[in-house]
Formats: C-alpha cells, structure tokens, sequence
C-alpha cells in the first residue's frame, strides 16, 4: 500500500492549498451566502488584488505581508462602490440581474487586465519563499504555512464581527428581512455594500498571502472562484466555519485526488465529494437546517 | 409634532392616498381606523420614509421630512411598528432588541433593554431564543420592544392587533396605553374600530384614500355614520 511518507505530505500540502481556498471562500460565503448576490467577479477581484500586492512589491519594494494594509482597504473600498455605484443601481433587486452585471464587471476587470498587463504569468521574488520547517517526515513550506494560519484568523475575525457587533447583526437582519431592518433605521443599500466591501477585502487579503508562493496572470481569478463557490454551497451558506472546513476538506480531496487519480483527473473528486455531501445534506455542512 | 398636508401617495401608476391632512400634538394617541386597502399601511410608509409620496408635505418636530430615506425618519425619532411584525427570524430577541437601537437610542441600550425586559417578561424569559420560533403573539411583543428600544418620540404601529386573540388584543392595547403614558405619542394605524377608539384620543377615518370623518374618539364613537359602517349598529 501506499506508504506513509507519500501520503502525509499530500496530506498537509492539500490542507494549505485549501487554506487559501477557505480564504477566498470566506468573502464569498459573506456576499453570495449571506446576501445571495451571485458575485461572478470574485474571482476578477481577486486577480486584481494580486496585480495589487505583485505591483506594489514590483514597483515600490514593498513586501506582500506589509502590502495587506494597503491591498486590503483598497479593495474594501472598491468592492463598496462596486456595489454602490454599479450592481445595487442596474440589478434592481432581481438575481439574474446581478448575475449578468457580476459577470460584466468579471469580463471587463480581465480584459482590462489583459490589455494593460498582456497574459505574461508574473511572480514576485521575496526572500523567504523557499523557506521551510522541518517537521521530521517532511518540509512544510513557511508562506503556505502563514496563509494556513491566516485563514483560521481570518475566520474567526469574520465571525466575530458577525455575531458581537451591530454592522453584523445588520448584516444579518438584512440578509432575512430587509423591511424590518429599514423600520429600525438600517441603512439596508449602506448594508449591502459594506458586506460587498468586507467579502472583497477577504480576497485582497488571500492574495497578500497567495502571492510569495503563486503567480499572477489576468486569467488566474478563473481556477479559483469556481472553487469558491463549490466551497461556499459545500460548507453551508454563509457560514464561516462551513467555508473554512469546506475549503480545507476541498484542498485535501485535491490533493489526494491528484495523488491517487493523476492531476488532471485528480480534480474529478472535488465534484464528487460536492455531490456526496449535497445529496446527504442539502444544506451543505455547515449550512442552517431551516 | 406631525404635520401631514396634502399627502398623496401610492405605487407605481396607481394613486392610493388623494390628498391627506393630519396633525398630531405631543403625547396624544391618534387612531387612523379604516377596512383593508384604503390605504392605511400607505400612509403610514409615505410618513416613514419607505414609500416617496406624490405630493404633499410631511413636517415632524418643526422640520419637512418629506422623502426622507427610512433611516433618516427613525433617526429624527419617528419609529415605526411595522404590520406583520417583521421581526429578524434567524436573530435572537435580544439580538432583535438591540437592533431597535441600530439608528438611536444606541447609548441608553442597556437601560432600554432592562425597560423593554420589565414591560414584557416573556421576552426576557426567551432572550436568547430566535425570534422565529416565537408565537405570533410574542413575536408582536419583540416588534413592540423594539420599537420602544430607539427611545421613539412617535411611535406609529400598524395593526398591533392583526392575528392576536381576542385576550391578547384587550393586553396589546392595554399596553399601549402603558406607553403612552410614558409621554410617547402615538399613531394607531388599525382596523379594529371599537378598541381603538377606547384608547385613543382622537382619530380619522380612512376611506378610498381620503378622511371621510375625524374627531375626539367621543364623539366618533357616537357617530351615527360611524356606527353603521363599521359597528354593525
């Protein structure tokens, strides 16, 4: 059988690859779970980030970690006018709409991408991305370990906020009944946006944390936020904790996949363990059973 | 403290409201009694920000709150009670209480809490209980509390008695006449006419989209109109 010293390091590899699908997965679990906005663009945005963090660090030497209290703001403040300004103004309310419109905003972010940067695959140099622990059977890469970490921070940051302050229980008032939330004085469009915001700096902070050990391409959102979405629905719909599990749990089927299956069929297991868990329990992982 | 002048109001193409005028005073309770669909809940939201009016001005406390969004008017202190309770389902009542306070009142909310947990015990004694899985009754309660939780100069309350029963009602308006008493004005939108007017002041009748009658509640309820129409007498 298949010995240990294989085994475990896909193992741990597959679980920091999905610490990073867990952090992409948990701003989308906020936008598209929580408020049901079908965000197509967060894949978009996350590529932005990175071109964010890569140009930074490129142009004015400035570290990817260090970046994060630039990036971060940055797309907060992009992702609220984005849902301010364009998506709240032309969906009107109705889901299809802000599919089409999320996706319009996805096509024209990469074209521009692709225009201004052409589809050269970029990486950045930093001293520390080859470093490594030792952890006796084998070595666990230190920026992959950092992102592994910040996820759970991450996360539990998110849950904090939802459930001990109010722009989290309006988060969640808005989420289930919008007119109550407005008879209480919520400013339900100021809502949106600030979770529109959040979930977008959550993918500004995963590509702080991806670029010392990834690359940057305009095409690179595309992997990912087909991904996310699996993680999100797999996890349970707006749970933080469901994403977190959900984005480990699909970086280790990954993982093991590639390993047993080859990488290109490797990819076929992230499907079928969705299904799995959708036919036993609809409402994903995570997800509440009302 | 109200001031309502020509307020016309409805949705889309469709004219509801043709021109109301109203006045309230400082710790009066107004009744607005009328039968389904003639326009009350669209007053009521045309006052509250959540429906632009037509036409017409709406003045309250000395300033024209006209088109006002929603969170603007509950800042100035108008609050409403929202028909059909519309509570937070997936948020715990003190969770629900403490969003009363999202806009004003957010300093005082303990002191709010404590008041709102001492004039409905049920609530404190399901505190961290979702509010959807409170009865109908309860979830009335909490919609009440947390009205009462933005420290409301005028409180507007869209049928409160809409789905109680019978003993129910007769605790409901017994305690909006707790509240009143506290010095907090309020507007009784509602379609249970005897009731009302028992607790009230005054009151307007609505009918189509117009006031077809108003007066002190004693008189209205020796209306011989009044009584015809809507008391069966």
């Amino acid at each position: 059988m298949l010995q240990l010293s294989i085994l475990a390091p896909a193992v741990l590899n597959g679980l920091m690859t999905g610490a990073v699908y867990a952090l992409i997965a948990l701003g989308l679990t906020l936008i598209y779970g929580v408020l049901h906005i079908i965000n197509f663009a967060h894949g978009a945005l996350l590529m932005l980030s990175l071109f964010g963090v890569y140009f930074l660090n490129r142009l004015a030497g400035i570290d990817p970690y260090v970046a994060l209290v630039i990036v971060v703001p940055a797309m907060f403040a992009l992702g609220y006018a984005l849902q301010r300004g364009i998506i709240a103004r032309t969906s009107h309310g109705k889901d299809e709409n802000v599919l089409l419109v999320t996706l319009g905003i996805a096509l024209i972010i990469e074209n521009l991408a692709l225009f201004f940067w052409r589809s050269d695959t970029r990486t950045i140099d930093v001293p520390y991305a080859f470093d490594v622990v030792d952890v006796g059977f084998t070595f666990l890469s230190v920026p992959r370990l950092v992102a592994f970490g910040a996820a759970f921070v991450v996360a539990g940051l998110l849950w904090l906020l939802m459930s001990r302050t109010d722009l989290g229980r309006a988060i969640r008032a808005v989420a289930k009944e919008r007119q109550g939330a407005r008879v209480v004085g919520i400013d339900v469009e100021h809502i949106f946006a600030m979770s529109f915001g959040i979930g977008t700096a959550c993918v500004a902070a995963a590509a702080c944390l991806l670029l010392p050990t990834f690359y940057v391409t305009p095409q690179v959102g595309n992997a990912f936020v087909l991904i996310a979405f699996t993680v999100v629905v797999l996890g349970g719909m707006g749970s933080f904790t469901g994403a977190l599990v959900g984005g480990l749990l699909i970086g280790l089927v990954e993982s093991l996949g590639g390993l047993f299956l080859g990488e290109t069929l490797g990819q076929i297991g992230i499907f079928l363990v969705f299904i799995a868990v959708l036919l036993f329990r609809p409402t994903g992982l995570f997800g509440d059973r009302t | 403290m109200l001031e309502v002048t020509g307020l016309r109001a409805g949705y889309g193409e469709v004219t509801v409201l043709h021109g109301i005028d109203m006045a309230m005073d400082k710790g009066e309770i107004v009744a607005v009694l009328g039968s389904n669909g003639v326009g009350k809940t669209t007053l009521n939201n045309a006052i509250c920000g959540l429906a632009r009016p037509f036409a017409g001005t709406v003045r309250f406390a000395g300033v024209t709150i006209t088109g006002w969004p929603a969170h603007r008017v509950v800042g100035a202190g108008l609050v409403q009670v929202p028909e059909g309770r519309r509570v937070f389902p997936n948020l715990s009542v003190r969770e629900n209480l403490e969003l009363g306070s999202y806009r004003r009142g957010r300093a005082n909310r303990t002191r709010s809490l404590d008041r709102v947990f001492a004039i409905f015990p049920r609530l404190a004694e399901r505190a961290s209980q979702k509010a959807g899985t409170l009865s109908g009754g309860e979830q009335q309660m909490l919609a009440l509390g947390r009205g009462l939780m933005a420290e409301p100069v005028l409180l507007i309350l869209d049928e409160p008695s809409l789905g109680l029963s019978p003993l129910l009602v007769e605790e409901m308006f017994a305690l909006i006449r707790t509240i009143a008493a506290e010095g907090i004005a309020i507007l009784l939108v509602e379609q249970n006419v005897v009731q009302s007017l028992e607790i009230a002041d005054r009151a307007y009748i609505l009918e189509q989209g117009c006031f077809v009658l108003s007066g002190s509640a004693g008189t209205l309820l020796q209306d011989d109109r009044l009584k015809r129409a809507y008391l069966g007498i």
